[in-house]
């Protein structure tokens, strides 16, 4: 994989075309949606770097769409438990988080603890009104089988909820996660994308979150260093309430995150926080677009990119404020640590503003780490190797402790501490 | 220095229609048929008696124009343009280029002294030879500007030659360039903004009537500022100017450059192109009030106004300084930008951008960090007002090879008023690690408490907007020559007039 054939027309999406054709009968729910999917992807391809919003990532690899189907016999047991470990997380017994485990596009029940509390009923389909304007949301709307749907009643603090996607092999793996807060629901989703190949793990969240709601997603992006990897969230904010993002992206030979998230109610508040760690090729892009519809909204975005290698970190991020949403208070910083001659830091930070009593500001800076700092902390006797460490935990630090959950800053901190020894090694 | 005269009077009767530079004026045209073709190219070719080299690079701009789509990534919106529905040459029915100013049209002269433009130059000379119009008094002891008055389709005027002519600077129209120093034309013609590089550069290619041209030779500083003056006058014209400056080793030059146009219900088109060249320790400092009619009230009529400005440090530590103050058009398009190849060069992007009433900019810059320790500088203020939207767009791209490249980036946005839109679009691509990026942008509207402390003191609502926005933009107007400075702070006031109340 990672090689285009020859004869691929650009920005094809005929390969995911065709294996919707072979399973649609198959897939589960309305099958309007999907077909609509389908029809805008038809007509739309996917999408070439001549589209703004593409710019800086090349789907190129996406285009053959040349991503097969799961094998249904084949235990995920021991990569679940290979993978919890490495995170620093229980695979059973009491100390185990309740979680929904996906292998190569399917739940796995029994690798699975269901929480208490709230409902995660199963799967139904995709919503009538899913967009499939956007490419990313339009393959899912297409193609995804399976997902979560989380439901948090009014009033209930759910804790934490643990979500896995495993990926292996060639497998294209497309999943559709819903999760809807009731009025001053909590819930606290970890979430973390791994697996083992060369494999596609596309997913789409739906949040809704209900008013005076708040939900905190923290994903760490451990995918192989052969795969694919895409999450799309849609998260829509009632009054008062909050989706608290932070996206740890480490593997993968091409990732995009991106939020699109929507202030619909008055004094809402919404964090895309993220770090980006990337060597050898990789590409990591974060984007979001956040669009303010309400008076008295928060916005906040801190990003830290630390590129080595030949690695190229992305980040777009758009703030859209309506008229209406005056007091509006918007705040991007994307900041990139490049540790090589080769890396790379692409930055589109966007304020596109209609309201005039707003305050919106963004922030982007570049460089390599700080001579003076490492001189002298040197000149004190620290070692060079740990010199450098230092610094770079410090730069990550402002971004990292943002994470208000204590599992899933651990969690983080692990992830981040075994990354740089891998590079230092 | 342009239009000091009319803008102080401007000033003082605020409650009139503010565009005071809206008049047409009654003098014979030669005009080309309406229309885009290779006969148009042709004619235009042939009246300004250009070599075949020309006549052919024009050509195969054409012909790389026609494959090429208008650029649709802009915050602008406007009906299409009808490019077959414009005379691409218009020019006054009088010999072009006279050899001195007493052969010029005193018809047109007349035109610029109601613009405050000096084309006198024994009145400047004097400094006590006041014109009719009335400039302004103390001017005693002020540098000295040569200007180049570039009249819809060819420059009729251009002062102090002779003067400039001894430091061994020329300052001349392009299509005398043409004709009198075909090598350098040829040399640096298209070297900066090739004839194919976008849509509207690529129309101006073809088409381009006149201009200004501008060569500094090796160490000379040009001992006086230079100014061109365009002016659209004739009805269903587009003015494709092209201006090309290059300053040779050590050389270093200051211009300013001004325009107006004639109140009009249609949108006419200006479609310009400006070529920098800069060599080892050459300086060019380039500053432009724009002012092209903005379309009144309702949006009606106005300047499109597409340029591509590009300027190149190819030698060691040269610089490039693009200072803007945009206030004008109905829709502006414009990246001044700099390509920053000779090691250790400079360039410098000062921006001030105003929209009001239905005004559309999308203007910004372009630093293209190539050799090693180059710098660059951007301060950009965009003020919106009225219904109007205005953008900043820009982009810092460091190449692998800029190791030390630096690069500050500020843009700032103010809103007035609740209709209006402010937008930022920077992009920043950094491909080396020892070269450092730093960009910061906010967007606020004028503070309750600081307009309210101005009223306590007695201005009234309309000057305590000025006195704050002009206080917005000092980092800016702070970098134009100062007879530039003071119209600008002008314009500035006289732009947002009804915005606020």
């Amino acid at each position: 994989m990672n090689v285009v054939l020859a004869g691929v027309a650009a920005g094809s999406a005929a390969g995911f075309l065709r294996r919707y054709e072979a399973i649609r009968d198959r897939l589960p729910g309305d099958p309007q949606p999907r077909a609509r999917a389908a029809a805008s992807l038809e007509r739309h391809g996917l999408p070439q770097r001549s589209a703004e919003a593409w710019k800086y990532t090349d789907l190129r690899r996406l285009w053959e769409g040349r991503f097969g189907e799961a094998d249904a016999s084949f235990d995920a047991s021991a990569l679940l438990r290979r993978v919890l470990d490495r995170a620093g997380l229980a695979f059973d017994g009491e100390e185990a988080l309740p979680r929904l485990v996906f292998v190569d596009g399917t739940l796995s029940a029994g690798l699975s603890r269901l929480p208490q509390g709230c409902d995660c009923s199963g799967f139904g389909g995709i919503d009538v009104d899913a967009p499939v304007a956007h490419p990313m949301m339009a393959l899912n709307a297409m193609l995804a089988r399976d997902g979560a749907v989380i439901r948090v009643p009014a009033g209930l603090d759910a804790c934490g909820l643990l979500l896995v996607t495993l990926g292996t092999g060639t497998v294209g793996a497309h999943l559709h996660h819903r999760v809807v807060l009731e009025e001053g629901a909590r819930l606290s989703l970890l979430e973390v994308a791994s697996g083992e190949g060369d494999y596609l793990n596309e997913g789409v969240f739906a949040f809704e979150v209900g008013r005076g709601a708040h939900v905190s997603h923290v994903r760490l992006q451990q995918d192989a260093p052969g795969a694919l990897s895409f999450s799309t969230v849609r998260a829509h904010l009632a009054e008062r309430s909050a989706y608290d993002g932070f996206n740890l992206a480490l593997g993968a030979a091409l990732a995009r995150h991106e939020v699109h998230a929507t202030l619909a109610g008055p004094n809402a508040i919404v964090h895309v926080n993220g770090a980006q760690l990337l060597a050898d090729s990789q590409v990591a892009d974060l984007t979001s677009v956040i669009a303010h519809d309400a008076p008295g909204c928060n916005s906040r975005q801190t990003v830290k990119n630390v590129l080595t290698g030949r690695a190229r970190g992305v980040f777009q991020g758009r703030i859209v404020v309506a008229r209406v949403a005056q007091k509006t208070d918007g705040y991007q910083m994307n900041q990139a640590l490049l540790l090589s001659e080769q890396a790379e830091i692409d930055t589109k930070p966007e304020l596109e503003i209609y309201a005039d009593d707003v305050k919106c500001s963004h922030g982007a800076t570049a460089g390599a780490l700080d001579e003076e700092q490492l001189f002298y902390m040197r000149s004190r006797g620290v070692p060079l190797v740990e010199a450098r460490a230092i610094l770079v935990r410090a730069f990550l630090d402002d971004a990292l402790a943002l994470v208000e959950d204590e599992t899933a800053r651990a969690v983080l901190d692990r992830a981040v501490a075994a990354w740089w020894e891998g590079r230092s090694a | 220095m342009p239009a000091v005269a009319e803008t102080l009077n401007t000033v003082e009767s605020l409650t009139q229609s503010s565009y005071k530079w809206g008049f047409e004026t009654d003098i014979e045209m030669d005009l080309a048929p309406k229309g885009l073709s290779e006969d148009t190219i042709r004619l235009i070719s042939a009246r300004k008696e250009e070599p075949d080299w020309l006549l052919a690079w024009r050509l195969k701009a054409y012909a790389a124009w026609q494959t090429m789509q208008a650029p649709g990534w802009g915050k602008i919106g406007h009906p299409p343009i009808d490019f077959q529905d414009v005379h691409y040459y218009a020019a006054p029915k009088k010999k072009p280029g006279p050899k001195s100013l007493d052969e010029v049209d005193p018809e047109l002269l007349a035109v610029y002294e109601k613009l405050g433009i000096p084309l006198k130059e024994r009145a400047m000379l004097a400094g006590v030879e006041v014109p009719d119009g009335g400039e302004a008094d103390g001017r005693d002891g002020r540098p000295q500007i040569a200007v180049d008055a570039v009249f819809d389709s060819v420059s009729v005027a251009t002062t102090f030659r002779s003067t400039l002519a001894k430091a061994g600077v020329i300052f001349c129209p392009i299509s005398e360039a043409v004709r009198e120093h075909p090598d350098l034309v040829r040399q640096y013609l298209g070297s900066v903004v090739p004839a194919a590089d976008n849509f509207y550069a690529a129309l101006n290619s073809a088409v381009f009537t006149d201009g200004s041209f501008v060569f500094i030779p090796k160490g000379v500083k040009c001992p006086m500022e230079l100014s061109t003056y365009f002016r659209i006058n004739a009805k269903n014209t587009g003015q494709f100017e092209r201006t090309l400056i290059i300053a040779e080793d050590g050389a270093s030059v200051s211009y300013l450059e001004g325009c107006t146009a004639p109140m009009r219900d249609e949108n006419q088109l200006h479609a310009a192109v400006v070529e920098l060249v800069a060599m080892d320790d050459a300086s060019i400092k380039y500053s432009t009030v724009q002012n092209w009619y903005p379309g009144d009230a309702n949006g009606k009529g106005g300047i499109y106004n597409f340029v591509t400005k590009r300027g190149a440090c190819r030698g060691a530590r040269s610089k490039i300084s693009w200072t803007q103050v945009e206030t004008g058009s109905a829709i502006t398009w414009k990246y001044p930008s700099c390509i920053l190849q000779g090691e250790g060069s400079v360039g410098e992007f000062y921006s001030v951008a105003v929209t009001n009433n239905h005004q559309q900019a999308d203007t910004g810059t372009k630093m293209l960090h190539i050799g090693r320790n180059t710098r660059s500088t951007i301060v950009a203020k965009t003020i919106s007002a009225g219904r109007s939207d205005s953008t900043y767009r820009g982009l810092v791209r460091v190449m692998p090879k800029a190791s030390g490249a630096r690069n500050f980036t500020q843009c700032d946005s103010l809103l007035i008023g609740d209709q209006c839109g402010a937008h930022t679009v920077p992009y920043i691509e950094n491909r080396n690690m020892t070269a450092k990026t730093e960009h910061e942008a906010t967007t606020s509207k004028i503070s309750e408490d600081q307009l309210f402390y101005c009223r306590s003191r007695g201005l009234s609502e309309e000057d305590a907007v000025g006195m704050i926005v002009n206080g917005f933009c000092k980092d800016v107007l702070k970098e134009l020559p100062m007879e530039f400075a003071v119209e600008a702070q002008k314009l500035l006031q006289v732009s947002l007039e009804g915005s606020v109340g």
